[in-house]
């Protein structure tokens, strides 16, 4: 069920309801998102909805259609990406990501104390050398010098990590497809609200995972621009 | 028809209330205006294309320049030019750089540009700036270019014109949008939008071509750069991505060749001008005639007459001058190759490049462009008017459109992140650079002691990690939170930009439902209490000044068709009219005397109309007599095509050019 933002007899635009994204496009809570559908309806909505189109209306309709506006271009802009929409769905359904990582970073200012990243363990060996390789690159460049074997190393580590990042966003769309198919099964089923707990704490682990190769990449990247 | 229950604003009324909305439409000329750094312009809907509206003088652009006669009296535009160079203590131009902006962030352009600051400013205050005896904000000299822009529309419709889209560089931050709305606002403008000036040109483009796909808008004014690239897609004008330097264009290659001649000028000469606002200015002009020259030509020659009688000559050929602008001119690199990175494009992903901005006549310039996007730019439109002519297209879209427009959309986006401070210093963003706007972000907060009443938030606007080296926008402080023990209450804060690219912030305490009180300090820009100030006294005086200017024209026009009744009353027409007609017009012709010299408008306008009709049988005999056919059925005022121009003849207006 798409959530109502005009009047069904006369048309005019609705304040908004507070709903979440996927309803306010009408879409089921799912991860595989139709991104073609998903844009046709918000041109569809924002040539309804826009402040444009109300800038002779009185200042109520104005303010409404401000806030459905803005509404759909936050939903929009959150459910076209893949990464933000498993995000969102992840506070949808009470795994707070964003805040816990918010409050490690804090306590972590507060205390003075590096923030720990828990290395994947599939990654250990292959990031500790790789830290080395930074640390050599970075000393090296401060004198001036440069070591064509190091760099050609730690060229062929980006690489590495860059398909470990692919690999990744594909094991991510196989746990989208796990939780489709979970959200397809009857709410009755016995034991699918356990099934449902592990697929989204295995959506997190991947992104987490996920994000710490981006952090690396990034590391990379400032190192041999520098 | 029974409307749902609880929706809102349904009554039957609404189809009366569009009727009047569509009525005061047909009167209200919604204008579109460009303000730009060394010229600005209006435009308007004319039919299925927008048209600039010239000046008093025929010319389209008018030099966003201001100046104060002997008399103390505003002149704006062409006219001020002049003062440039004679009294240049007592002009101002440029003005759209110190837009927005803190005394600290001008420290550059205080260097490079005759700006005086008023000598009693404060630190934290808005900027004054002197001209003659007097101080103006940046927003009022812009509001008194904006009215002069205002009485050619006034002047053009015969009619007041009230509302505008005004466009502002893609680029400009938070703070000097509202520096410019508040200009509006002062001229006596309801600001309908403020649309940013890469997305207008492509709004001018994209009218009579049904586009689809990547277009690259790139502009270079006179004192701001901007790119953007838009997504055409049936009617909507999608922005992706946005970037730019506020502070980059034209001036800056002029103040490039200016500093180059002032040093010459030392050298060769011995003298030292640098402090000489006559001598300086003069160069500035040769400079600039010299960099449009070279434009067409392979070399441009300066011949400047220097105070004490000498001379500064010098010929400058286009390969020096090429290599002279070249850092300038790259510094556009970095904001393009950002925007397309930002837009996940490559640059044989492009369809076409628009080339906005007067800079981008410069032939250096163009070839920067293809080779950065791998196309030959599009240079079929003007670029001094292309951006004005968008804003007449948005104009016309938030008028209700017209059937050239019905189906067309644009949707832009906010060109810097937004984001508040946290512990440490850091900047939190909640709403990335390139959303599409409106867009909003809620925060949360608590209190941190037992029974805390006031919440402060530090919003920023940047890119940069630190809150110190990101812009402050504002210091909001949330008040009249309900006294409870530190982490209770909750409250609400919602930060919302609107579709101007204008933050707006709400809060509430969700554990109350109170709405918290929100007091802000902008952290750049008057007060809404100033800009009241400031709009009432000029608002009274534009009201006063278009009420004195239609008087004028009235008594214009009523002297020139009483000098058609003399002339008339010689022609042997005058006696085939019956006793009782002329009785008539002359009766009619001494009751516009008697009122044409007093002040009231309606009065002059009356006894026109009633001579005019009087005399519609006079004229057609002459006409006839005069065997000129053609003109039949027109009344004596236009009868008579050798007493000139009347108030009445059309104006020229510049079309718009499309291929």
């Amino acid at each position: 069920m798409r959530a109502v933002h005009f009047c069904s007899s006369c048309g005019k635009v609705q304040p908004p309801v507070p709903v979440d994204y996927f309803t306010f496009f009408g879409f089921p809570r799912k991860l595989n998102l139709d991104t073609a559908a998903l844009e046709k309806e918000f041109y569809a909505l924002s040539r309804r909805l826009h402040p444009d189109l109300f800038a002779q209306a009185n200042p109520e309709e104005r303010a409404f259609s401000l806030e459905q506006s803005s509404m759909l271009n936050d939903a929009y802009r959150t459910l076209k990406d893949p990464i933000k929409r498993t995000e969102y769905l992840l506070r949808l359904e009470g795994v707070e990501l964003e805040e816990q990582s918010k409050q490690a970073t804090e306590k972590a200012r507060a205390t003075g104390e590096l923030k720990k990243q828990v290395v994947p363990p599939d990654l250990l060996e292959e990031v500790f050398e790789l830290n080395m390789h930074l640390e050599e690159l970075r000393e090296q460049k401060k004198i001036g010098e440069d070591d064509p074997a190091m760099l050609e190393e730690i060229g062929k580590a980006k690489l590495s990590l860059e398909e470990k990042y692919d690999a990744l966003f594909n094991e991510l769309k196989a746990e989208w497809n796990k939780w489709d198919k979970s959200v397809d099964e009857k709410p009755e089923d016995k034991g699918n609200e356990e099934d449902r707990r592990k697929i989204l704490d295995k959506i997190l682990d991947v992104l987490n995972r996920r994000n710490y190769v981006r952090n690396l990449v990034r590391d990379v990247n400032e190192a041999m621009e520098s | 028809m029974q409307h749902l229950e609880g929706f809102y604003l349904c009554n039957l009324t609404s189809a009366i209330e569009r009727t009047s909305a569509m009525e005061r439409m047909a009167t209200d000329h919604i204008v579109g205006i460009d303000l730009g750094t060394t010229n600005s312009l209006v435009a308007y809907m004319q039919g299925d294309s927008p048209v600039v509206i010239p000046g008093e003088d025929g010319v389209n652009l008018v030099p966003s320049v201001v100046a104060l006669d002997e008399n103390n009296q505003i002149i704006v535009g062409t006219a001020a030019r002049r003062y440039l160079i004679e009294t240049p203590e007592r002009a101002v131009y440029s003005i759209k750089r110190l837009m927005g902006r803190g005394l600290e962030d001008i420290q550059a352009e205080l260097k490079l540009f005759p700006f005086k600051l008023a000598e009693d400013l404060q630190q934290g205050e808005v900027l004054r700036i002197k001209i003659g005896e007097r101080t103006y904000t940046p927003p009022e000299i812009s509001a008194l270019v904006l009215r002069q822009l205002k009485r050619n529309a006034e002047r053009f419709f015969s009619a007041p014109v009230t509302q505008a889209v005004i466009t502002v560089p893609a680029y400009f931050n938070d703070a000097q949008r509202q520096a410019t709305k508040d200009a509006g606002r002062i001229a006596g403008l309801n600001v309908l939008r403020l649309v940013n000036e890469p997305t207008a040109a492509s709004l001018a483009y994209g009218l009579d071509k049904k586009k689809h796909g990547i277009v690259v808008v790139y502009d270079l004014g006179g004192g701001t750069f901007d790119i953007s690239i838009l997504k055409l897609h049936d009617g909507i004008f999608e922005v992706i991505a946005t970037n730019g330097d506020t502070h980059l264009g034209g001036d800056d290659i002029d103040n490039l060749l200016i500093a180059i001649a002032l040093d010459d000028i030392r050298g060769d000469l011995g003298l030292d001008l640098r402090r000489s606002g006559e001598a300086v200015q003069r160069i500035r002009q040769a400079v600039i005639e010299a960099k449009i020259a070279l434009s067409s030509q392979p070399t441009a020659k300066l011949d400047v007459d220097l105070p004490g009688g000498k001379k500064y000559q010098r010929e400058i050929s286009l390969a020096v001058f090429e290599q002279m602008i070249q850092p300038i001119i790259d510094r556009t690199v970095g904001p393009c190759k950002q925007a397309l990175k930002d837009a996940g494009l490559k640059p044989e992903q492009i369809d076409e490049v628009v080339l906005v901005g007067g800079s981008t006549r410069i032939p250096k310039v163009r070839r920067l462009v293809r080779n950065l996007f791998e196309r030959v730019p599009h240079t079929d439109l003007n670029p001094d008017e292309v951006v004005a002519l968008g804003a007449a297209v948005q104009a016309n879209i938030l008028g209700g459109g017209s059937e050239i427009t019905k189906e067309m959309l644009l949707l832009d986006v906010t060109p810097l992140s937004l984001g508040i401070e946290v512990a440490g210093g850091v900047t939190d963003k909640i709403i990335l650079r390139n959303s599409t706007v409106p867009a909003s972000a809620t925060q949360y907060y608590t209190t941190q002691v037992d029974g805390q009443t006031n919440i402060a938030i530090h919003v920023l606007q940047g890119e940069r990690e630190l809150a110190r080296d990101c812009r402050s926008l504002a210091r909001f402080d949330l008040k009249g939170v309900p006294p409870m023990p530190a982490g209770m209450p909750r409250i609400e804060v919602k930060f919302l930009i609107d579709a101007n690219g204008i933050l707006r912030v709400s809060a509430r305490e969700q554990r109350s439902g109170k709405e918290a009180e929100i007091d802000v300090q902008p952290s750049y820009g008057l007060t809404d209490e100033q800009v009241e100030n400031m709009l009432l006294e000029s608002f009274d005086y534009a009201e006063e000044d278009f009420r004195q200017r239609q008087v004028i024209e009235a008594r214009r026009e009523a002297d020139t068709i009483l000098t058609a009744l003399a002339k008339g009353k010689s022609n042997p027409a005058w006696l085939e009219l019956t006793n009782d007609e002329r009785r008539n017009v002359e009766k009619l012709g001494k009751a516009l005397v008697a009122v044409k010299d007093g002040d009231d408008y309606h009065a002059i306008r009356a006894a026109i109309d009633a001579l005019n009709q009087a005399t519609m049988r006079l004229a057609e005999l002459m006409m006839d007599s005069a065997v000129s056919t053609a003109l039949k059925g027109k009344a004596m005022d236009e009868a008579d095509t050798d007493l000139g121009e009347g108030p009445q003849a059309g104006h020229p207006v510049a079309k718009a050019d499309f291929e």
